[in-house]
């Protein structure tokens, strides 16, 4: 096959793009331009944005002995995933901004790109296992569940899943970087890049106030009753303890916990831990990754809300605009905005985007 | 396989040069030191920059050697205007390359200059009328002009001679990296306060190129140390690229004409092939009075990083534009400065042409260009958000 290796400049993707070599594969290495002025992302990133990010993957690609070029996905990137973030933000919500990468920017404007130049798919250093089924071709998590990031893939369609290719979902991960080193890549003890690729500093909460604004707002309680202030509804974490600066103390002494913020009125309302259970969970814009389940009826399923989130039993139904979940036991703290994504076991069944919980 | 049509990137190095190259790095010695060895070695690089002089139309002291042809037009912009104090503005045109541009640009930052721009007009040549204004206006405000002597991606030659005529005493700097070795360049006859060329460009190696400066100017120098180039220009004299620069510049100049007319003959045919291969092409690039070997042609609807991996995949070197540090392509300022749009800049190609390519090359190249640019335009269509 003809693949574009996408490779970022971490270790995981050149890896990834010599095992697509090494498996008779016509590979092309290419490093997405996710900025329109890399060099402000000089010193300080921790994500996949920096001018040193490029230089290494082109290193790497050297040493593997392919073709390398520079896509400049930076407009792309900006309107489908940054834009999609402020949004989100903005309106309440708290998004993933990986999630909408990997539907937007990898598996979409990079593969139809692909397609379009004559290539058969894109190989990435993301850690997913494919199987080939008599249904079509399935995804479960990886071996390494350190590492697995079925969670940031499950918005793909069977469409971008068929284009879509993790040699390294059958390894863990430290193995990846003993493989790197023989392979002479020198990116072998690189770090894991963390956080939020575009917001460099890891300052999630100062990046978004420079953004949109910090209109000083209420801290209330479920009743209503005001008990103090913030500096931006947005900067909140549906489920979060700390740092609300709350100097009224509860009729019981019990801490308190942000149980929603209401963007119109810039109110942040707090409460007990009882009050953020979820049991039933909707979520909209369903993305099936593989077999389309059957709809309005049950079927038993995990859920999972958080990249790294536990595996919550469920029993789940379609019903063809939603996905609707009642987990077995109640999960504290879900915010809308969270992707929603259902496993079979290990098999990534799909997606949604969480639109409200009971 | 590879064929090579990137010329005016760098051009293939000629066997005189490499002949030059090998003979001189094996010798001992400090051009600037006063022992038998360091005169020998000085003897060398003095009888090579007579040459040279000579087949730039200048005295041998008014070559002043660099390690770049970026630093040799940085030593022109910035040492002129750091000559006059007086005088804050700079004059040059629109489709400068980047090693003009940049070291302006960055006086009007940190050493508070200004500049002007000289529109292009269609004809891929400076707006004369646009520099008789600027000179009747502010002539007494300019500290330098600087017009490149031709263009890198369309191939025009400027009216260098018309400009010296127009600024009187004005500094006029060319960069003519380019032009030498490729067309006539004269530096005595056109004129000019100063001009820069470049090995590599001709043949020779990397990492040499000189400054010519007219006689009993003094530039602000923007290397300090030992003052080896007429204090102007400071490091120890590299010897082995000198000599072999001059190899190089000999050979081409004693062929260039021959060369003229066989690269231009190669132009022409793959200009008229290309317009019957894919009708809809639009060529950029000027004919005459111009480089032998650029073409520039726009392809719409597709986007030219696409045409150059596709073209790459098929053994076939070309480029375009420019691109920033971290790789990412950029529309040509050149094709905007000729009034091209941004996307049909880039989508917008440069083959430069040059004295090792064939007949046989170029049909090779035809052969596949009309599946390169469906496909571009196939990854056009389809790619980005919906």
């Amino acid at each position: 096959m003809k693949l574009i290796a996408a490779m970022s400049g971490g270790v995981d993707s050149a890896v990834a793009a010599a095992r697509a070599v090494e498996a008779g594969h016509e590979v092309i290495g290419v490093h997405l331009a996710l900025s329109s002025n890399p060099q402000k992302y000089r010193s300080g990133a921790r994500g996949c944005c920096t001018i040193e990010d490029s230089h290494d993957a082109r290193r790497a690609a050297d040493v593997i002995g392919i073709p390398f070029y520079i896509w400049d996905m930076a407009e792309e990137f900006h309107d489908g995933v940054v834009e999609n973030f402020l949004s989100e933000y903005a309106d309440g919500r708290t998004p993933n901004p990986c999630l909408r990468c990997n539907e937007k920017i990898k598996f979409a404007a990079v593969l139809d790109r692909a397609r379009g130049l004559g290539f058969d798919g894109v190989s990435t250093g993301h850690y997913a296992q494919m199987q080939e089924t008599p249904l079509g071709r399935v995804m479960h998590r990886a071996v390494d569940p350190g590492k697995d990031q079925s969670y940031v893939l499950a918005v793909l369609n069977t469409e971008q899943l068929a284009g879509a290719h993790f040699p390294l979902g059958d390894t863990v991960k430290d193995q990846v970087r003993i493989e790197a080193k023989r392979r002479g890549l020198y990116v072998a003890n690189k770090p894991d890049s963390h956080d939020i690729c575009f917001v460099p500093s890891g300052d999630n909460a100062g990046w978004l106030r420079d953004r949109l604004g910090s209109e000083v707002g209420s801290i209330v309680d479920e009743d209503g009753k005001k008990l103090g202030e913030h500096k931006g509804a947005y900067t909140y974490t549906i489920g979060q303890r700390r740092g609300l600066g709350i100097t009224i103390p509860a009729a019981g002494g019990e801490p308190r916990y942000v149980l929603k913020i209401e963007p119109k009125t810039n109110t942040v309302v707090v409460g007990s831990h009882e009050a953020l259970a979820v049991s039933k969970i909707v979520g909209d814009q369903p993305i099936w990754c593989g077999p389309e389940p059957k709809i309005n009826i049950e079927h038993r399923g995990i859920a999972q809300v958080r990249a790294h989130g536990s595996p919550l039993a469920c029993t789940y139904l379609q019903s063809g605009t939603e996905i609707k979940v009642e987990l077995d036991e109640p999960l504290f703290g879900l915010a809308a905005g969270q992707g929603l994504v259902i496993y079979d076991g290990d098999r990534v069944v799909g997606s949604a985007t969480v639109a409200r919980t009971e | 396989m590879t064929i090579y049509l990137d010329h005016a990137a760098t051009a293939p190095i000629n066997e005189a040069a490499i002949d030059a190259l090998n003979t001189q790095v094996r010798k001992l010695g400090n051009a600037s030191s006063i022992h038998n060895p360091g005169r020998a070695v000085r003897k060398d690089v003095e009888d090579a920059r007579h040459k040279l002089s000579e087949l730039v139309g200048a005295n041998p002291s008014e070559i002043i050697f660099t390690g770049s042809g970026t630093e040799a037009n940085n030593l022109a912009i910035k040492g002129f205007f750091w000559q006059a104090p007086d005088r804050n503005v700079i004059v040059t045109s629109a489709f400068e390359h980047h090693a003009i541009l940049d070291p302006l640009e960055w006086l009007v930052e940190h050493e508070a200059a200004e500049e002007i721009r000289i529109p292009i007009t269609k004809a891929g040549v400076i707006d004369l009328d646009f520099l008789r204004n600027i000179v009747a206006t502010r002539g007494s405000e300019i500290a330098v002009i600087s017009v490149m002597h031709s263009n890198n991606e369309l191939g025009s030659i400027q009216p260098i001679a018309e400009v010296v005529k127009i600024t009187g005493n004005i500094p006029v700097h060319t960069d003519a990296v380019q032009s030498f070795g490729k067309v006539e360049f004269d530096f005595a006859k056109l004129g000019v306060t100063a001009a820069t060329i470049s090995a590599h460009k001709v043949g020779g190696p990397l990492g040499i190129a000189a400054l010519i400066l007219r006689r009993g100017l003094d530039l602000t120098p923007i290397l300090h140390g030992g003052g080896q180039e007429r204090e102007i220009r400071s490091g120890t004299l590299n010897a082995p690229s000198i000599v072999a620069f001059t190899a190089a510049a000999e050979y081409a100049i004693a062929n260039q004409e021959f060369n003229f007319a066989k690269i231009r003959e190669l132009r022409d045919y793959f200009i008229s092939g290309l317009k019957s291969c894919v009708p809809d092409v639009t060529i950029n690039s000027i004919s005459d009075p111009a480089l032998p070997g650029i073409v520039n042609a726009t392809f719409s609807g597709t986007e030219s990083d696409a045409l150059l991996l596709l073209l790459d995949t098929e053994g076939i070197s070309a480029s375009a534009g420019s691109a920033c540090s971290a790789g990412v392509p950029r529309p040509s300022h050149v094709l905007v400065a000729l009034g091209l749009s941004e996307s049909d800049a880039d989508a917008s190609l440069r083959i430069s042409i040059g004295t090792t390519n064939t007949k046989a090359e170029i049909d090779q190249v035809l052969a596949v260009m009309p599946s390169v640019v469906e496909r571009a335009r196939n990854a056009f269509v389809v790619s980005g958000l919906n």
